[in-house]
């Protein structure tokens, strides 16, 4: 297991190069640059802004100051936020980001497979169509629409919780509701799917005849195996989650990192848009090695020795 | 992770500890400010947006400032006196003026400051502000020495400034954020990094406090401010919006005590609940179409003076604009100084119906046949603008002008304009630096490629914007800078259409807020009432 672990991340050095790569060039092709604003700069200014920031020298130099920057872990500078190195906005950002997605994480996956299992224990009752509804309205609804909704509702209507801000746990309980409704949904339909499929499976029917009580059958036998569908979306969502939602950071004013990579890359940002890549693209690679690594545990069969 | 959780206990500590003696003292007065966004830097050299200027308002004071009204009222200098010639400014600074850290302002201040802001190195955006100084500009372009500035220091408290001609608006520039002055000591000991809260020595109202990214800066009233008596609230922290509609919400809830800016789409529901919580004044800013003259279709001055009478700027006002924009008949905005007997388009108050018919005729005179000119409608994406764009498509259709519409992402289109890029029709605004008409006219100037999308080229305007630049008597300048702007709109290389408005909400409970057309409120006039 530990050889495995370590061969998937000396895997992930080659993928995160290409990444890299790919993400520094392509930003580049966009038109435009960090300092192009609607009123334009003296030409001779522009030029001493370019000669500051090693714009002035060929593309390829540049990517190789990136690449060897990079590797002793500095993202550079930011170009739209000057009084910060991008290193120092996701020292500020990321724990927030972290607070709130893995707050709604957990939500999601509490809620999600307690309503899902529910769900299916009670197939094609009242209690299933209620859920199974209500998740479909879950996840049809964007989150650019039931946030300020709620922030409406709770903040000016109610006055119960802060409209918008950050500082105290009121602050978070919005945002993260916000985050969690649609995970739950996701979570609870995939939890009855497969929970109503492990039920007709042959393991569990061994159980039954076993005698052993329904708590231990479905609680240990079923909805183990139901884990499995539920673990392999919840990886690259949790990435995403973890990572900051730009909506949400948006709309409730939080200062997480969701925002930069749009800020960044409107705003020609190309260090806060590389950064911001690389923190994404780490996330995404480390979750989907926690998945692979909780396959093996969920289900005996799998094994990467 | 070890060394977090030793400070987060310290702080706790701190924070345990000090809770107590708050609690005795006086509760302060927090002011929740929104913000446009937030700061690119805190090093004003290197700012240039409304959102910055806002904060360096009250971080910094200059040798005047704006009053509540955005009058020019002495700053850091109490009195100074013009040479006859125009050219030579003495100021003479206040005894009492210190920076956050007590320090006395010394004329040296300025001078460290004006020398840095024109050095390459410094890369500042708003460098050429200060080119009417002597030499700025060679400093500027790596020719002279930085010493050879036009800007000495007589003594602690005299400053003497030459330019280079009589600048007759140069009071309201030293008003703006790259003429306020910095503290030598701190920026040449910390560099880059003079302006994190703890490093930042600021001469103004307030001083810095804290910065988080995206979520709010901290400034705490200065005590050693020269008016510190007068100035009654104590934390301001600006926080910055992007979205609109989230500072309206946290306005509603009374999280925040005013709004720099509104959404336009909910125009006519903040006007019934909110009342003259919403404030919409003129502002020194204008709104307008350049044309690209030297395209043959469009070269006639009578195809581009038809197409701008067919234009109806109270519905792109009222309508599109939801009052949130004046209808614009001239490039510089009315109310401005310096300019008693402003001009506009001759048809400003023609019916539409009128103008359209006149429009047709100058078409035909020009050899337009009708339906046979197509234009294209540029514009940079913006709700507003495209709807501007699509209303001005049907009002052209009117007078037989057929037209397109062609969307493009902001940094790419301002690249794309101050490029040369391919245009018939662009749209633009200016939001005037100081108000004098002269920061408005330079825009079409023909040396001026930065800013003359249309390339108009007119010897004679340009021998007019000159001859302004050297006239000292205000009245005979004015006149000369009225005719630059009358031969502008005979030729309409830029069709002028709106007047900006600032637009802002102001809470009962925050007193003092005066709207004025430089839409300049520092904090010290403001004061907050339970």
């Amino acid at each position: 297991m530990l050889t495995y672990v370590l061969r998937r991340l000396l895997g992930a050095v080659p993928t995160m190069f290409v990444i890299v790569t790919i993400a520094f060039f392509m930003i580049r092709l966009a038109p435009g640059g960090p300092f192009d604003l609607e009123r334009p700069l003296d030409p001779l200014i522009m030029q001493n802004l370019e000669r500051a920031y090693n714009f002035d020298k060929p593309l390829w130099q540049q990517y190789f100051i990136y690449l060897g920057n990079l590797a002793q872990g500095d993202l550079g500078p930011s170009f739209t936020r000057r009084d910060f190195s991008v290193v120092d906005l996701f020292r500020v950002g990321l724990p927030v980001s972290i607070q709130i997605g893995s707050l709604s994480m957990l939500i999601a996956l509490v809620f999600g497979t307690l309503l899902g299992a529910l769900a299916a224990l009670r197939q094609n009752s009242w209690v299933d169509y209620m859920v199974v509804g209500t998740a479909t309205f879950g996840i049809t609804i964007p989150t650019f629409v039931i946030a300020p909704l709620l922030s409406l509702l709770f903040g000016v209507l109610m006055g119960w919780l802060p409209a918008g801000g950050w500082g105290t746990w009121k602050h978070m309980i919005l945002p993260v509701v916000t985050l969690s409704l649609p995970q739950i949904a996701v979570v609870a339909r995939l939890t009855r799917g497969a929970t109503i499929e492990a039920l007709r499976s042959n393991h569990v029917r061994t159980a039954r005849a076993y005698g052993l009580p329904t708590r231990i059958v479905v609680g240990v036998h079923a909805l183990r195996a139901a884990m499995l569908p539920v673990v392999s979306y919840l990886g690259p969502a949790a990435a995403s989650l973890l990572t900051g939602s730009v909506v949400v950071e948006t709309i409730f004013g939080i200062p997480g990192i969701g925002r930069y990579f749009v800020q960044g890359a409107l705003g020609r940002d190309y260090t806060l848009v590389m950064g911001t890549v690389v923190v994404i693209a780490l996330f995404v690679i480390v979750f989907n090695l926690i998945v692979d690594i909780l396959y093996a545990w969920l289900d005996p069969r799998v094994r990467y020795d | 992770m070890m060394k977090s959780l030793l400070s987060a206990t310290c702080l706790a500590t701190v924070l345990l500890t000090a809770a107590p003696m708050l609690a005795s003292a006086q509760a302060e007065v927090v002011y929740n400010r929104g913000n446009d966004t937030d700061p690119t830097t805190l090093d004003h050299h290197k700012t240039s947006t409304i959102a910055e200027a806002n904060l360096m308002r009250d971080l910094y004071e200059g040798l005047v400032a704006p009053s509540a009204k955005a009058e020019v009222i002495p700053g850091v200098a109490e009195s100074w006196e013009i040479s006859e010639d125009g050219l030579t400014y003495t100021f003479k600074l206040r005894n009492d003026a210190k920076w956050s850290n007590g320090d006395p302002v010394t004329a040296g201040d300025f001078v460290f400051a004006y020398q840095r802001i024109q050095d390459p190195a410094t890369a500042a955006p708003y460098a050429n502000m200060l080119y009417p100084i002597v030499n700025a500009e060679a400093i500027n372009k790596g020719e002279k020495q930085a010493s050879d500035l036009g800007a000495k220091a007589l003594d602690d408290h005299t400053l003497e400034i030459k330019l280079n001609a009589p600048t007759p608006y140069f009071l309201q520039l030293l008003t703006h954020q790259s003429s306020f002055p910095l503290h030598q000591k701190s920026v040449e000991q910390f560099g880059n990094e003079f302006t994190k809260p703890g490093n930042m020595v600021t001469n103004g109202a307030y001083m810095l406090e804290a910065f988080t990214p995206n979520d709010k800066i901290v400034m705490r009233k200065n005590p050693n401010f020269h008016d510190a008596a007068n100035v009654k609230i104590d934390v301001v922290n600006y926080i910055p919006f992007e979205e609109r509609a989230t500072c309206l919400r946290r306005f509603e809830a009374g999280e925040v005590l005013s709004c720099s800016d509104i959404d336009n789409a909910q125009m006519d529901y903040m006007k019934e609940k909110l009342g003259d919580q919403l404030h919409i004044a003129p502002y020194l800013g204008s709104y307008y179409l350049p044309v690209k003259v030297n395209k043959e279709k469009l070269s006639d001055p009578r195809v581009r003076q038809a197409l701008s009478m067919a234009i109806d700027r109270d519905f792109l006002a009222n309508e599109i604009w939801r009052e949130s924009m004046l209808p614009g008949y001239s490039i510089v905005p009315p109310g401005i100084d310096n300019y008693p007997d402003p001009v506009f388009l001759p048809y400003k108050d023609m019916d539409i119906l009128d103008r359209e018919d006149e429009a047709k005729k100058l078409l035909e005179e020009a050899g337009v046949k009708e339906g046979s000119l197509t234009v294209e409608l540029r514009h940079n994406t913006g709700e507003n603008h495209k709807n501007t764009m699509t209303a001005i498509a049907d009002m052209l259709k009117n007078i037989g002008v057929n037209a397109t519409i062609v969307e493009m992402e902001g940094t790419g289109y301002f690249d794309y304009m101050k490029n040369d890029g391919d245009f018939d029709l662009t749209r633009a605004g200016w939001i005037g630096d100081y108000s004098d008409p002269q920061n408005f006219l330079f825009l079409f100037e023909s040396a001026n490629l930065g800013f003359n999308y249309p390339r108009w080229s007119n010897a004679d305007y340009d021998k007019l914007m000159a001859e302004a630049a050297t006239t000292t008597d205000l009245a005979a300048r004015a006149k000369i800078l009225r005719q630059a702007e009358e031969l502008f709109l005979k030729e309409v290389p830029a069709i002028p259409i709106l007047y900006y408005s600032s637009t802002a909400l102001v809470s009962p409970k925050l007193k003092g807020w005066e709207d004025n057309i430089m839409n300049q409120h520092a904090t010290r006039w403001l004061s907050v009432e339970n």
